[in-house]
């Protein structure tokens, strides 16, 4: 069983056949029993994994087609990696037009999961920005699909969790940027009042905002956190970081997760700590701005053999604050905690993605440690919280949410359903629709 | 600017080579049989940075059409600073012990051409009096082996080839670098299983390039193979039959 049959978070596990894709003009293989596209392996959860059937890897489908750089106009194979990407552009001026907290997914990934970043309030999601793309079936038929031509093909495809078919390449439309470095401020909250009044403050003059909250104090440091706010600096910033040049690496697998709920609140507590002030200016290289985590390669491992879960869920604005503060009550008092809990507000720019999940509201990210039963009966809690508030949970990210929530989150999977290649299908659309 | 002629260029290894040249801003001359493939590549390496791509098809196996090719290269462009010749193939070891006919045609695409090739540009570089033959050989040739002493053998007589024409080269300026690359995760071993000395087509290019930067003369790559090869190479005989490698 290869390692790149894995998914993010290291649950569940899978057994499948993986053949690799790299002429874009060939037919699909032939394959018996199902076929799933899989990007860098970078979705949490079980979107990626096709138990029992194949995955089509596309990572060696990563040649660039065409670059303009006086438009900003990308054209790539579908396995191209974000990585990749700014390598070239940034040198001359472009950046990604959205970008989710990693590098290191591909261009056909970011498509299939509709991403979004710390700028949705202004930008929407990935979708929004790719100009074209291009759909291989299994049945050989190839469509060249945008929100002009084959515009029902186009919505299924992008959020479609790889099951509409291969995509083998997409033209991008990239965003200006003066230089790789990145201005703005971190400002400390106190409670979750505190984070939803530095929001509403920012989301018009900063293109990125985001905030870290502590998720394992209880009482009156509950909801606690760092708010930060950035844009991409103009091209004389007072000062020129650099990239962080030495990448570390969690060499192995620790036999048990290093994530308790005992270093949980000593990180937690430090974090909120680590800035003096309560505000703070930054100027700052785009890496560590945008990819903290992608400076320590396999930090998945830190969370011991049994890998850990992904929750991330969307509230709309008129819950945001009681289902927010709901929330983080739950899991502070359940003691499972989460290293990083992410919150921020998405806008209201629509995302073009049948099965898209960024919807106006705020949205909030943790991760915990698999500890079996305990973390099922956590996240089970906060479904119900999120569906009765009339959220959704995110399925790149996603290894159990229950079918019926799937289906009351994405009431458009039955229109989408149709769209899917009778070949393809995957461990999470079979978990939550059979 | 470096000028780089490439032949086998859709192969991993010399596609990622080619990215390593192209972001230098190199000019690049492409061989290789599929043309579909070289157009895509093409592409691919001027936006990587290439300042020029040109390239032409060929079956390496189609020997007449050898100096044709490489008078376009040369006509393209101008003069060579560095040729890597990648294209190979890993024969079947239980068909070339079937038919000779595979036997034969293995070892022509492996060696019989890479000797063709080597020697119609051997004058051109003496003519320059400067410039880089690099050519990938194997560890393979380094020692026949059961499972798969065809490959062996081929890589074995570009080796030996490779080091006569360093040692005729070496008098006019023109090194011969020859590259001993051991398991490489490329599509050529796509129904291998994987383990810890397998090295990326990246890692192996970095090499290559290096190599040619530095006047290498005989590079295994990765460096371990060094060692490796070293003991193979000296287990006697009677032992070495013993054996299943």
């Amino acid at each position: 069983m290869s390692k790149t049959g894995q998914s993010w978070g290291r649950y569940p596990q899978a057994d499948q056949t993986i053949i690799s894709i790299s002429d874009r003009h060939a037919a699909l293989p032939s394959v018996a029993g199902s076929a799933l596209p899989h990007g860098n392996g970078r979705s949490y959860g079980d979107s990626c994994l096709n138990d029992g059937g194949t995955l089509l890897h596309a990572r060696a489908l990563d040649r660039f087609i065409a670059f303009d750089p006086q438009t900003g106009v990308l054209e790539c194979e579908a396995g191209v990696l974000f990585s990749e990407i700014l390598d070239l552009v940034v040198p001359q001026g472009w950046f990604l037009p959205v970008t989710p907290g990693t590098k290191f997914v591909t261009v056909g990934g970011a498509i299939a999961n509709d991403v979004h970043g710390k700028n949705h309030h202004k930008a929407g999601t990935f979708g929004r920005h790719v100009l074209s793309l291009e759909l291989l079936r299994s049945d050989g038929s190839r469509r060249t699909c945008s929100p002009e031509h084959h515009p029902d093909w186009f919505a299924a495809t992008v959020g479609g969790l790889g099951l509409t078919g291969l995509i083998t390449k997409a033209t991008i439309q990239l965003r200006r940027v003066a230089g790789p470095w990145m201005s703005g401020e971190v400002h400390r909250f106190k409670d979750l009042d505190g984070f939803f009044r530095l929001s509403q403050a920012s989301d018009r003059d900063y293109e990125y905002t985001v905030a870290w909250i502590d998720c394992a104090s209880e009482g009156n440091a509950l909801g606690r956190g760092i708010f930060t706010r950035a844009n991409h600096a103009p091209a004389h910033p007072d000062s020129r970081p650099t990239a962080p040049s030495r990448r570390l690496r969690v060499p192995f697998t620790p036999p048990i997760s290093l994530i308790n709920p005992l270093s949980l609140r000593a990180f937690n507590t430090l974090y909120y700590h680590r800035q003096r002030e309560s505000v703070g200016h930054l100027t700052m290289h785009y890496e560590p701005h945008f990819y903290p985590l992608d400076g320590i390669g396999d930090w998945n491992r830190i969370y011991g053999p049994r890998g850990f879960m992904q929750y991330q869920c969307v509230v709309p604005p008129t819950r945001s604050a009681d289902c927010m503060e709901t929330l983080v009550k739950t899991i502070a008092a359940s003691g499972e905690g989460s290293f990083l809990a992410v919150l921020k507000q998405f806008g209201d720019v629509p995302s073009p993605g049948l099965l898209s999940f960024p919807r106006p509201g705020a949205t909030l990210a943790l991760d915990f440690p698999n500890r079996g039963p305990r973390t099922l009966a956590l996240l089970d809690r906060l479904d119900d919280i999120v569906a009765n508030a009339g959220g959704a949970v995110y399925p790149a990210k996603d290894a159990r949410m229950p079918g019926k929530y799937f289906k009351h989150y994405f009431p458009a999977w039955e229109s989408f359903s149709p769209y899917i290649d009778p070949k393809f299908s995957s461990s999470f659309w079979r978990r939550v629709t059979e | 600017m470096q000028k780089v002629v490439i032949i086998g260029a859709t192969s991993a290894i010399a596609e990622a080579t080619a990215r390593l040249y192209a972001a230098r801003g190199a000019q690049l001359f492409l061989i290789a049989r599929n043309a579909t493939r070289l157009t895509d590549i093409a592409a691919d390496l001027r936006v990587r940075g290439s300042q020029e791509v040109f390239h032409a098809s060929l079956d390496v196996n189609d020997l007449d059409a050898h100096a044709h090719v490489i008078e376009q290269a040369w006509a393209a462009l101008g003069s060579v600073d560095v040729v890597l010749v990648a294209h190979g193939t890993l024969p079947d070891q239980a068909q070339c012990e079937s038919s000779v006919e595979v036997a034969l045609k293995e070892f022509s695409t492996n060696a019989t051409s890479t000797i063709a090739l080597l020697t119609s540009m051997a004058p051109r570089f003496e003519a320059q009096r400067s410039g880089v033959m690099a050519v990938i050989s194997s560890v393979a040739g380094d020692r026949g082996r059961q499972s798969n002493y065809l490959y062996g053998s081929a890589k074995a007589a570009v080796s030996a080839f490779a080091s006569g024409l360093r040692q005729r080269m070496a008098k006019v300026g023109v090194n011969v670098l020859t590259i001993k690359p051991g398991f490489v995760d490329t599509p050529m071993t796509r129904e291998f299983k994987k383990g810890a000395l397998w090295a990326k087509p990246d890692d192996i290019a970095r090499g290559i390039v290096r190599g040619a930067d530095r006047g290498r003369n005989v590079m295994y790559l990765p460096f371990f193979w060094l060692p490796i090869m070293l003991i193979i190479r000296h287990i006697p005989e009677f032992i070495f039959k013993r054996i299943k490698l």
